[in-house]
């Protein structure tokens, strides 16, 4: 790896061996020892229980609910209705920017979705308040259901994602469909998906005086304090929320949820210290879910195999009181070269939960669509779809003209195809079998996720033992980051990793913005990156403006910040501890912050996107339709890699979750009802071990000046995309069978 | 969950008297009541635990040869009862095949034969199912039904009986031993458990407070140890109820089949024994036109109960033709690590597994 990128003290340069080790996460003793604490672990003096009563209607009103039979029940402490629900100082309705989503915090009668809190019942124990919620019996006047995405009353959203634009084009592309040698038209369906993290939406929520204390998970410490200051009419800085640990969040944990905030509220009603977790079938509704989508893909080449047209079209619904649009098409917009480009959205609305964010929202549910598309196109061009792809390479950013301000794709294709034996596939399918006479396929994708950049700020001190600290309020969702940014924070100050303490997970920590959308590390990243530079900035012109010290007069030559020590950059034998300098300067400490965000101006010229090439070996029983994916291989570009252990684990999480989306993951929605009918871990399919296949990982160098100072892209989601098609396509590939219906099943193969 | 006594007798007698009161459960390792009772669909009034009866944890062969099998010892236990599993492969191949380690550790043999069904419309209770509560109706008959029942099953009811353990012990004419208020009696599997019929909410032939004590294979079982097969079909490759099942087990005589018996599971609201498909075979030298006629004759009966189901009728035909194949040649000497699945090698070989 190059010297990192120094612009916040180009005088100044810190060498650090931390980055780029495999180390394993410092939480992991402490999660299987059970020694971690998670918000439900909680213990507060006095602690009440609080269960939520969950509308079993999908759209309507309640009109009745037995309180008293709840209250009589041993042990019943409260029942909070909207009758006697705390005021809030903000409308739960209100949406004053689109990272507000609508809430459902008791504020009336209507019933909006199936699993809407309609009533907390709060009890001395859990089982009493469970058997208080049971005991409410609600009655409703009741609405017929809508569901599915063919609900009437299509209709073109303004923005989808987060204000990116419905429509986008380049090039034109019926005229490309015209004039092409070949074309393939096909629409996919990718059904509703639940985050399901392994740690339900939990709370312990505690008012002192004007002070509110809540731990709860959050990928977004600094946003879940705002939330709640605005609802309880609170000053932010007498709200603390920790989460030290979260057990998955995907999205899920971005925003505080309604259920949590109904925590808060029972707290506030009762006096007393509150807890509140969600059943696991209480989450298949007001915390969030992945939207069903419904693709329509129109591809055309030339008689060479070159795109000449691709529109990618999607139909999604969001729930019928607020917008989250999945923006699926969107990934249309990078991957292949073409010079006719289009990507369209449309939407129903349905009487279900809001959908939200799920790990790689838009690009998991288009990747999969695209990627079985370009495989139909490479099908119908005679082509192998690797050739295929790499006819139709993007130099540039197809639909925006940018250049990519890097991108190893080629390379990705390159060692993942040669690692995985790609050229022992054959072009027709249903060719390959093994020993046992079971299908053989292989099938590939590419994988792609942009490289974001949010907002976090850091801090950074250099205390007289010479030792440091390091604090951002960042979230460790499991994917490491606790470990990750030590790493990061320790080489800001030039200090072995034993040396420094890294302080995370509160809000009362500098803002570190969201765990989300890849960019955790690149951004806070980033930001405590700087605050180390900052404050051994500040070392240093102790140091060299000091005449007693060995570095006077190193201004103009700059010092290197090692293992504890400053020396000069121009004579190295020249130096002086952290701890010498600060003792002469009869400091306890100095500190510095740090922040970062989007540099505009590298966004504006380049195109920035971590890229993947995923091969994927699956065996099909010939008479069942059975299938199990039997090896994966992803070859990822993305940039600096912080920790390459972590950084291989969470590709390898995403790589199985796109075998989980191919193969398993579905809600069975009852169309009639709204209801999930498979709300629990049991009947909701995501691969068990037996499913998951042998993984491997690669990660292909990539040096990017222009992300961050760090170079850093992010892997948190990509490793979904590119998997699930090409689990899809090998599929295809081993059976001859097309399935557009996701997630594949064996009836659609044997049917 | 709602209030309930909890009550530990130490006898069977006291037991059975305890549990024929109306809102008594018995209640053994609990893996499927206990979640019944979180999600409401059971509200016992009374819990009689029987987990510290004497006398119901063992395995035994009787004088005869017959193989006795205490309600309450554990499907892993039995499973992994070296001598058991030589004696009666496909029954150990089943109950390894079904839900996870940590659930077979405590599930007993009794609870697998009482366990519920798994259908959604059932468990979820703003469904009407009229197995939960007697005429509601029945909203899998027109819902979310991919995986229903394609035999046996009527206009009340088509949902499915979830259980491995219990298609091999259809097959090989087990016997369920029980006590009850009127005494001891025997109950062949075959006829425990009940189709739904107009009253879907009788389960099984058990009375009020009827205790199953344990479940008897008779000493002809043991005869098809050198060709039985579990095949169990998923939509995972582990931890995931049947789509279809069968159970195949011949004991042949020389290059002939001279008894066949074959069940399947995942098609009806119970075990289903496919005698004319066993007939068939008696006799006969096998190849895979006759397996396939087995099979033919195994799903004569079938009809979809909704449209999105009829796929598993010619499903269940290639998953007995296949079991059939596998017991013909023969049962392997070891459980495979993939158990009762068509991804469990037959030609050997290192695999990721």
């Amino acid at each position: 790896m190059p010297e990192l990128k120094l612009n916040q003290a180009p005088a100044h340069v810190r060498h650090g061996s931390n980055m780029g080790q495999p180390l394993t996460r410092r939480d992991g003793v402490l999660k299987v020892t059970g020694a971690a604490p998670y918000a439900a672990d909680s213990k507060v003096e006095g602690l009440l229980h609080a269960v939520l009563a969950v509308s079993t209607i999908a759209r309507g009103r309640v009109t009745h609910l037995d309180v008293a039979a709840a209250k009589a029940h041993p042990g019943v402490v409260d029942v909070m209705t909207p009758e006697n629900r705390p005021a809030l100082a903000e409308d739960p309705d209100a949406k004053t920017n689109p990272f507000m989503f609508r809430l459902d915090l008791l504020q009336n009668d209507r019933v909006r979705y199936p699993n809407q809190p309609i009533a907390v019942v709060i009890a001395d124990t859990l089982e009493a308040a469970t058997e208080g919620a049971a005991l409410l019996a609600p009655r409703y006047e009741t609405e017929p259901a809508r569901a599915g995405l063919d609900t009437e009353g299509r209709f073109s959203p303004n923005t989808v994602g987060v204000g990116n634009p419905a429509e986008a084009s380049h090039g034109d592309v019926e005229a490309g469909l015209a004039g092409a040698a070949k074309r393939v038209e096909a629409t996919y369906e990718t059904p509703a998906q639940y985050h399901n993290a392994m740690e339900p939406h939990a709370i312990v929520a505690h008012f002192e005086g004007d002070r509110l204390t809540v731990d709860t998970p959050s990928q977004g410490l600094a946003m879940a304090q705002g939330r709640l200051a605005g609802l309880f009419g609170m000053d932010p800085k007498n709200i603390l929320v920790r989460s030290p640990f979260l057990g998955g969040g995907f999205g899920s944990k971005g925003f505080i949820a309604g259920p949590q905030i109904l925590g808060v509220l029972a707290a506030k009603l009762t006096g007393r210290p509150v807890k509140l977790v969600l059943r696991r079938e209480h989450m298949y509704g007001p915390v969030g879910h992945r939207a069903p989508t419904r693709q329509t893909l129109r591809l055309a080449t030339d008689g060479d195999g070159a795109l000449q047209a691709l529109h990618h079209h999607t139909l999604t619904a969001s729930s019928t009181f607020d917008d989250f649009f999945e923006p699926a098409s969107d990934i249309a917009h990078t991957l292949y070269a073409s010079p006719a480009i289009r990507t369209s959205h449309e939407a129903v609305r349905v009487d279900s939960g809001t959908p939200l964010f799920m790990r790689a929202p838009g690009e998991a549910t288009g990747s999969i669509a695209l990627e079985s598309a370009i495989d139909e196109m490479a099908e119908a061009c005679g082509m192998d779809p690797l050739e295929f792809r790499l006819k139709n390479y993007a130099e540039i950013e197809p639909l925006s003209g940018k250049p990519f301000s890097s991108k190893a794709l080629r390379e990705c294709y390159r060692q993942g195809a040669e690692r995985f034996g790609w050229s022992k596939r054959s072009l027709a399918p249903r060719q390959m079998r093994d020993a046992d006479g079971l299908l053989v396929g292989y099938g590939m994708g590419t994988a792609t996720f942009p490289a974001l950049m949010f907002q976090a700020n850091a801090k950074a001190i250099i205390k007289r033992d010479g030792t440091g600290v390091v604090e951002s309020g960042t979230h460790d969702m499991g994917q490491g980051a606790w470990t990750a940014f030590a790493q990061v924070a320790a080489d800001s100050l030039g200090l072995d990793i034993e040396q420094i303490e890294y302080r995370a997970g509160r809000s009362d920590l500098p803002d570190a913005g969201i765990a989300g959308g890849s960019a955790h590390t690149a951004t806070a990243g980033t930001a405590i990156h700087r605050a180390g530079a900052a404050v051994i900035a500040k070392l240093a012109a102790l140091a060299t403006e000091n005449p007693d010290s060995p570095l006077y007069g190193a201004g103009n030559a700059g010092v290197i910040a090692r293992e504890g020590r400053l020396h000069r950059r121009d004579d190295e034998s020249r130096s002086e501890t952290f701890a010498a300098i600060l003792d002469r300067a009869g400091l306890d400490q100095i500190e510095e912050s740090g922040a970062a965000a989007t540099d505009p101006a590298a966004a504006g010229a380049y195109a920035m996107h971590a890229h993947g090439a995923v091969f994927a070996e699956v065996k099909v029983d010939p008479d069942f339709g059975q299938i199990r994916a039997t090896r994966l291989v992803g070859a990822f570009a993305a940039g600096r890699i912080i920790n390459p252990k972590l950084v291989r684990s969470q590709l390898f999480g995403g790589m199985i979750w796109g075998v989980s989306f191919a193969l398993h993951e579905h809600a069975a929605v009852d169309h009639r009802t709204g209801r999930v009918m498979n709300p629990n871990l049991g009947e909701y399919h995501i691969p068990v071990n037996a499913d998951v296949p042998a993984l491997e990982a690669i990660t292909v160098d990539e040096h990017d000046p222009h992300v961050n100072d760090l170079g850093v892209k992010g892997v948190g989601e990509i490793g979904i995309t590119g998997s699930a098609g090409a689990v899809a396509n090998a599929v295809w590939h081993a059976t001859g069978v097309r399935v557009r219906n996701f997630p594949i099943t064996l009836d659609q193969l044997i049917g | 969950m709602n209030r309930f006594e909890y009550l530990r007798p130490a006898t069977a007698a006291d037991a059975v008297a305890a549990a024929a009161q109306p809102g008594a459960a018995y209640l053994a390792a609990g893996t499927n009541l206990l979640d019944l009772m979180k999600g409401g669909i059971a509200r016992p009034d009374t819990l009689v635990d029987i987990t510290r009866l004497p006398g119901l944890d063992t395995v035994e062969t009787l004088p005869d040869g017959s193989t006795r099998i205490g309600a309450l010892v554990r499907n892993a236990r039995l499973a992994h009862d070296a001598g058991f599993a030589r004696r009666y492969p496909a029954v150990a191949e089943a109950l390894l095949s079904g839900a996870s380690p940590q659930l077979r550790n405590a599930a007993t043999a009794g609870g697998n034969l009482l366990q519920r069904t798994r259908c959604t419309y059932f468990y979820d209770t703003a469904s009407a199912c009229n197995k939960r509560q007697p005429g509601s109706g029945c909203d899998a008959l027109h819902g979310d039904n991919r995986l229903h029942a394609v035999l046996g099953w009527s206009e009340r009811c088509i949902a499915t009986h979830p259980s491995d353990f219990c298609v091999p012990l259809a097959a090989l004419d087990a016997v369920v031993e029980t006590h009850g208020p009127a005494g001891p009696r025997e109950i062949p599997l075959e006829a425990f458990h009940l189709l739904p019929g107009d009253a879907p909410e009788r389960e099984t032939v058990l009375q009020p407070g009827e205790l199953i004590l344990a479940v008897r294979l008779p000493p002809q079982a043991a005869e098809f140890a050198a060709h039985s097969r579990y095949l169990k079909v998923r939509e995972r490759t582990s931890y995931a109820f049947a789509v279809a099942s069968a159970a195949a087990a011949l004991r042949m005589e020389g290059d002939r089949v001279a008894e066949a018996r074959i069940a399947l599971g995942g098609v009806a609201l119970k075990p289903w024994r496919a005698r004319e498909a066993e007939a068939l075979l008696a006799g006969q030298k096998p190849d895979a036109a006759l397996f396939r006629r087995a099979a033919d004759a195994a799903l004569a009966d079938a009809r979809p109960s909704a449209p999105a189901n009829a796929f598993k009728i010619e499903l269940a035909r290639r998953i007995v033709a296949r079991a059939l194949t596998l017991a013909a040649a023969g049962t392997p000497n070891r459980i495979p690590a993939l158990p009762a699945s068509p991804f469990a090698h037959q030609t050997g070989g290192a695999h990721h597994a």
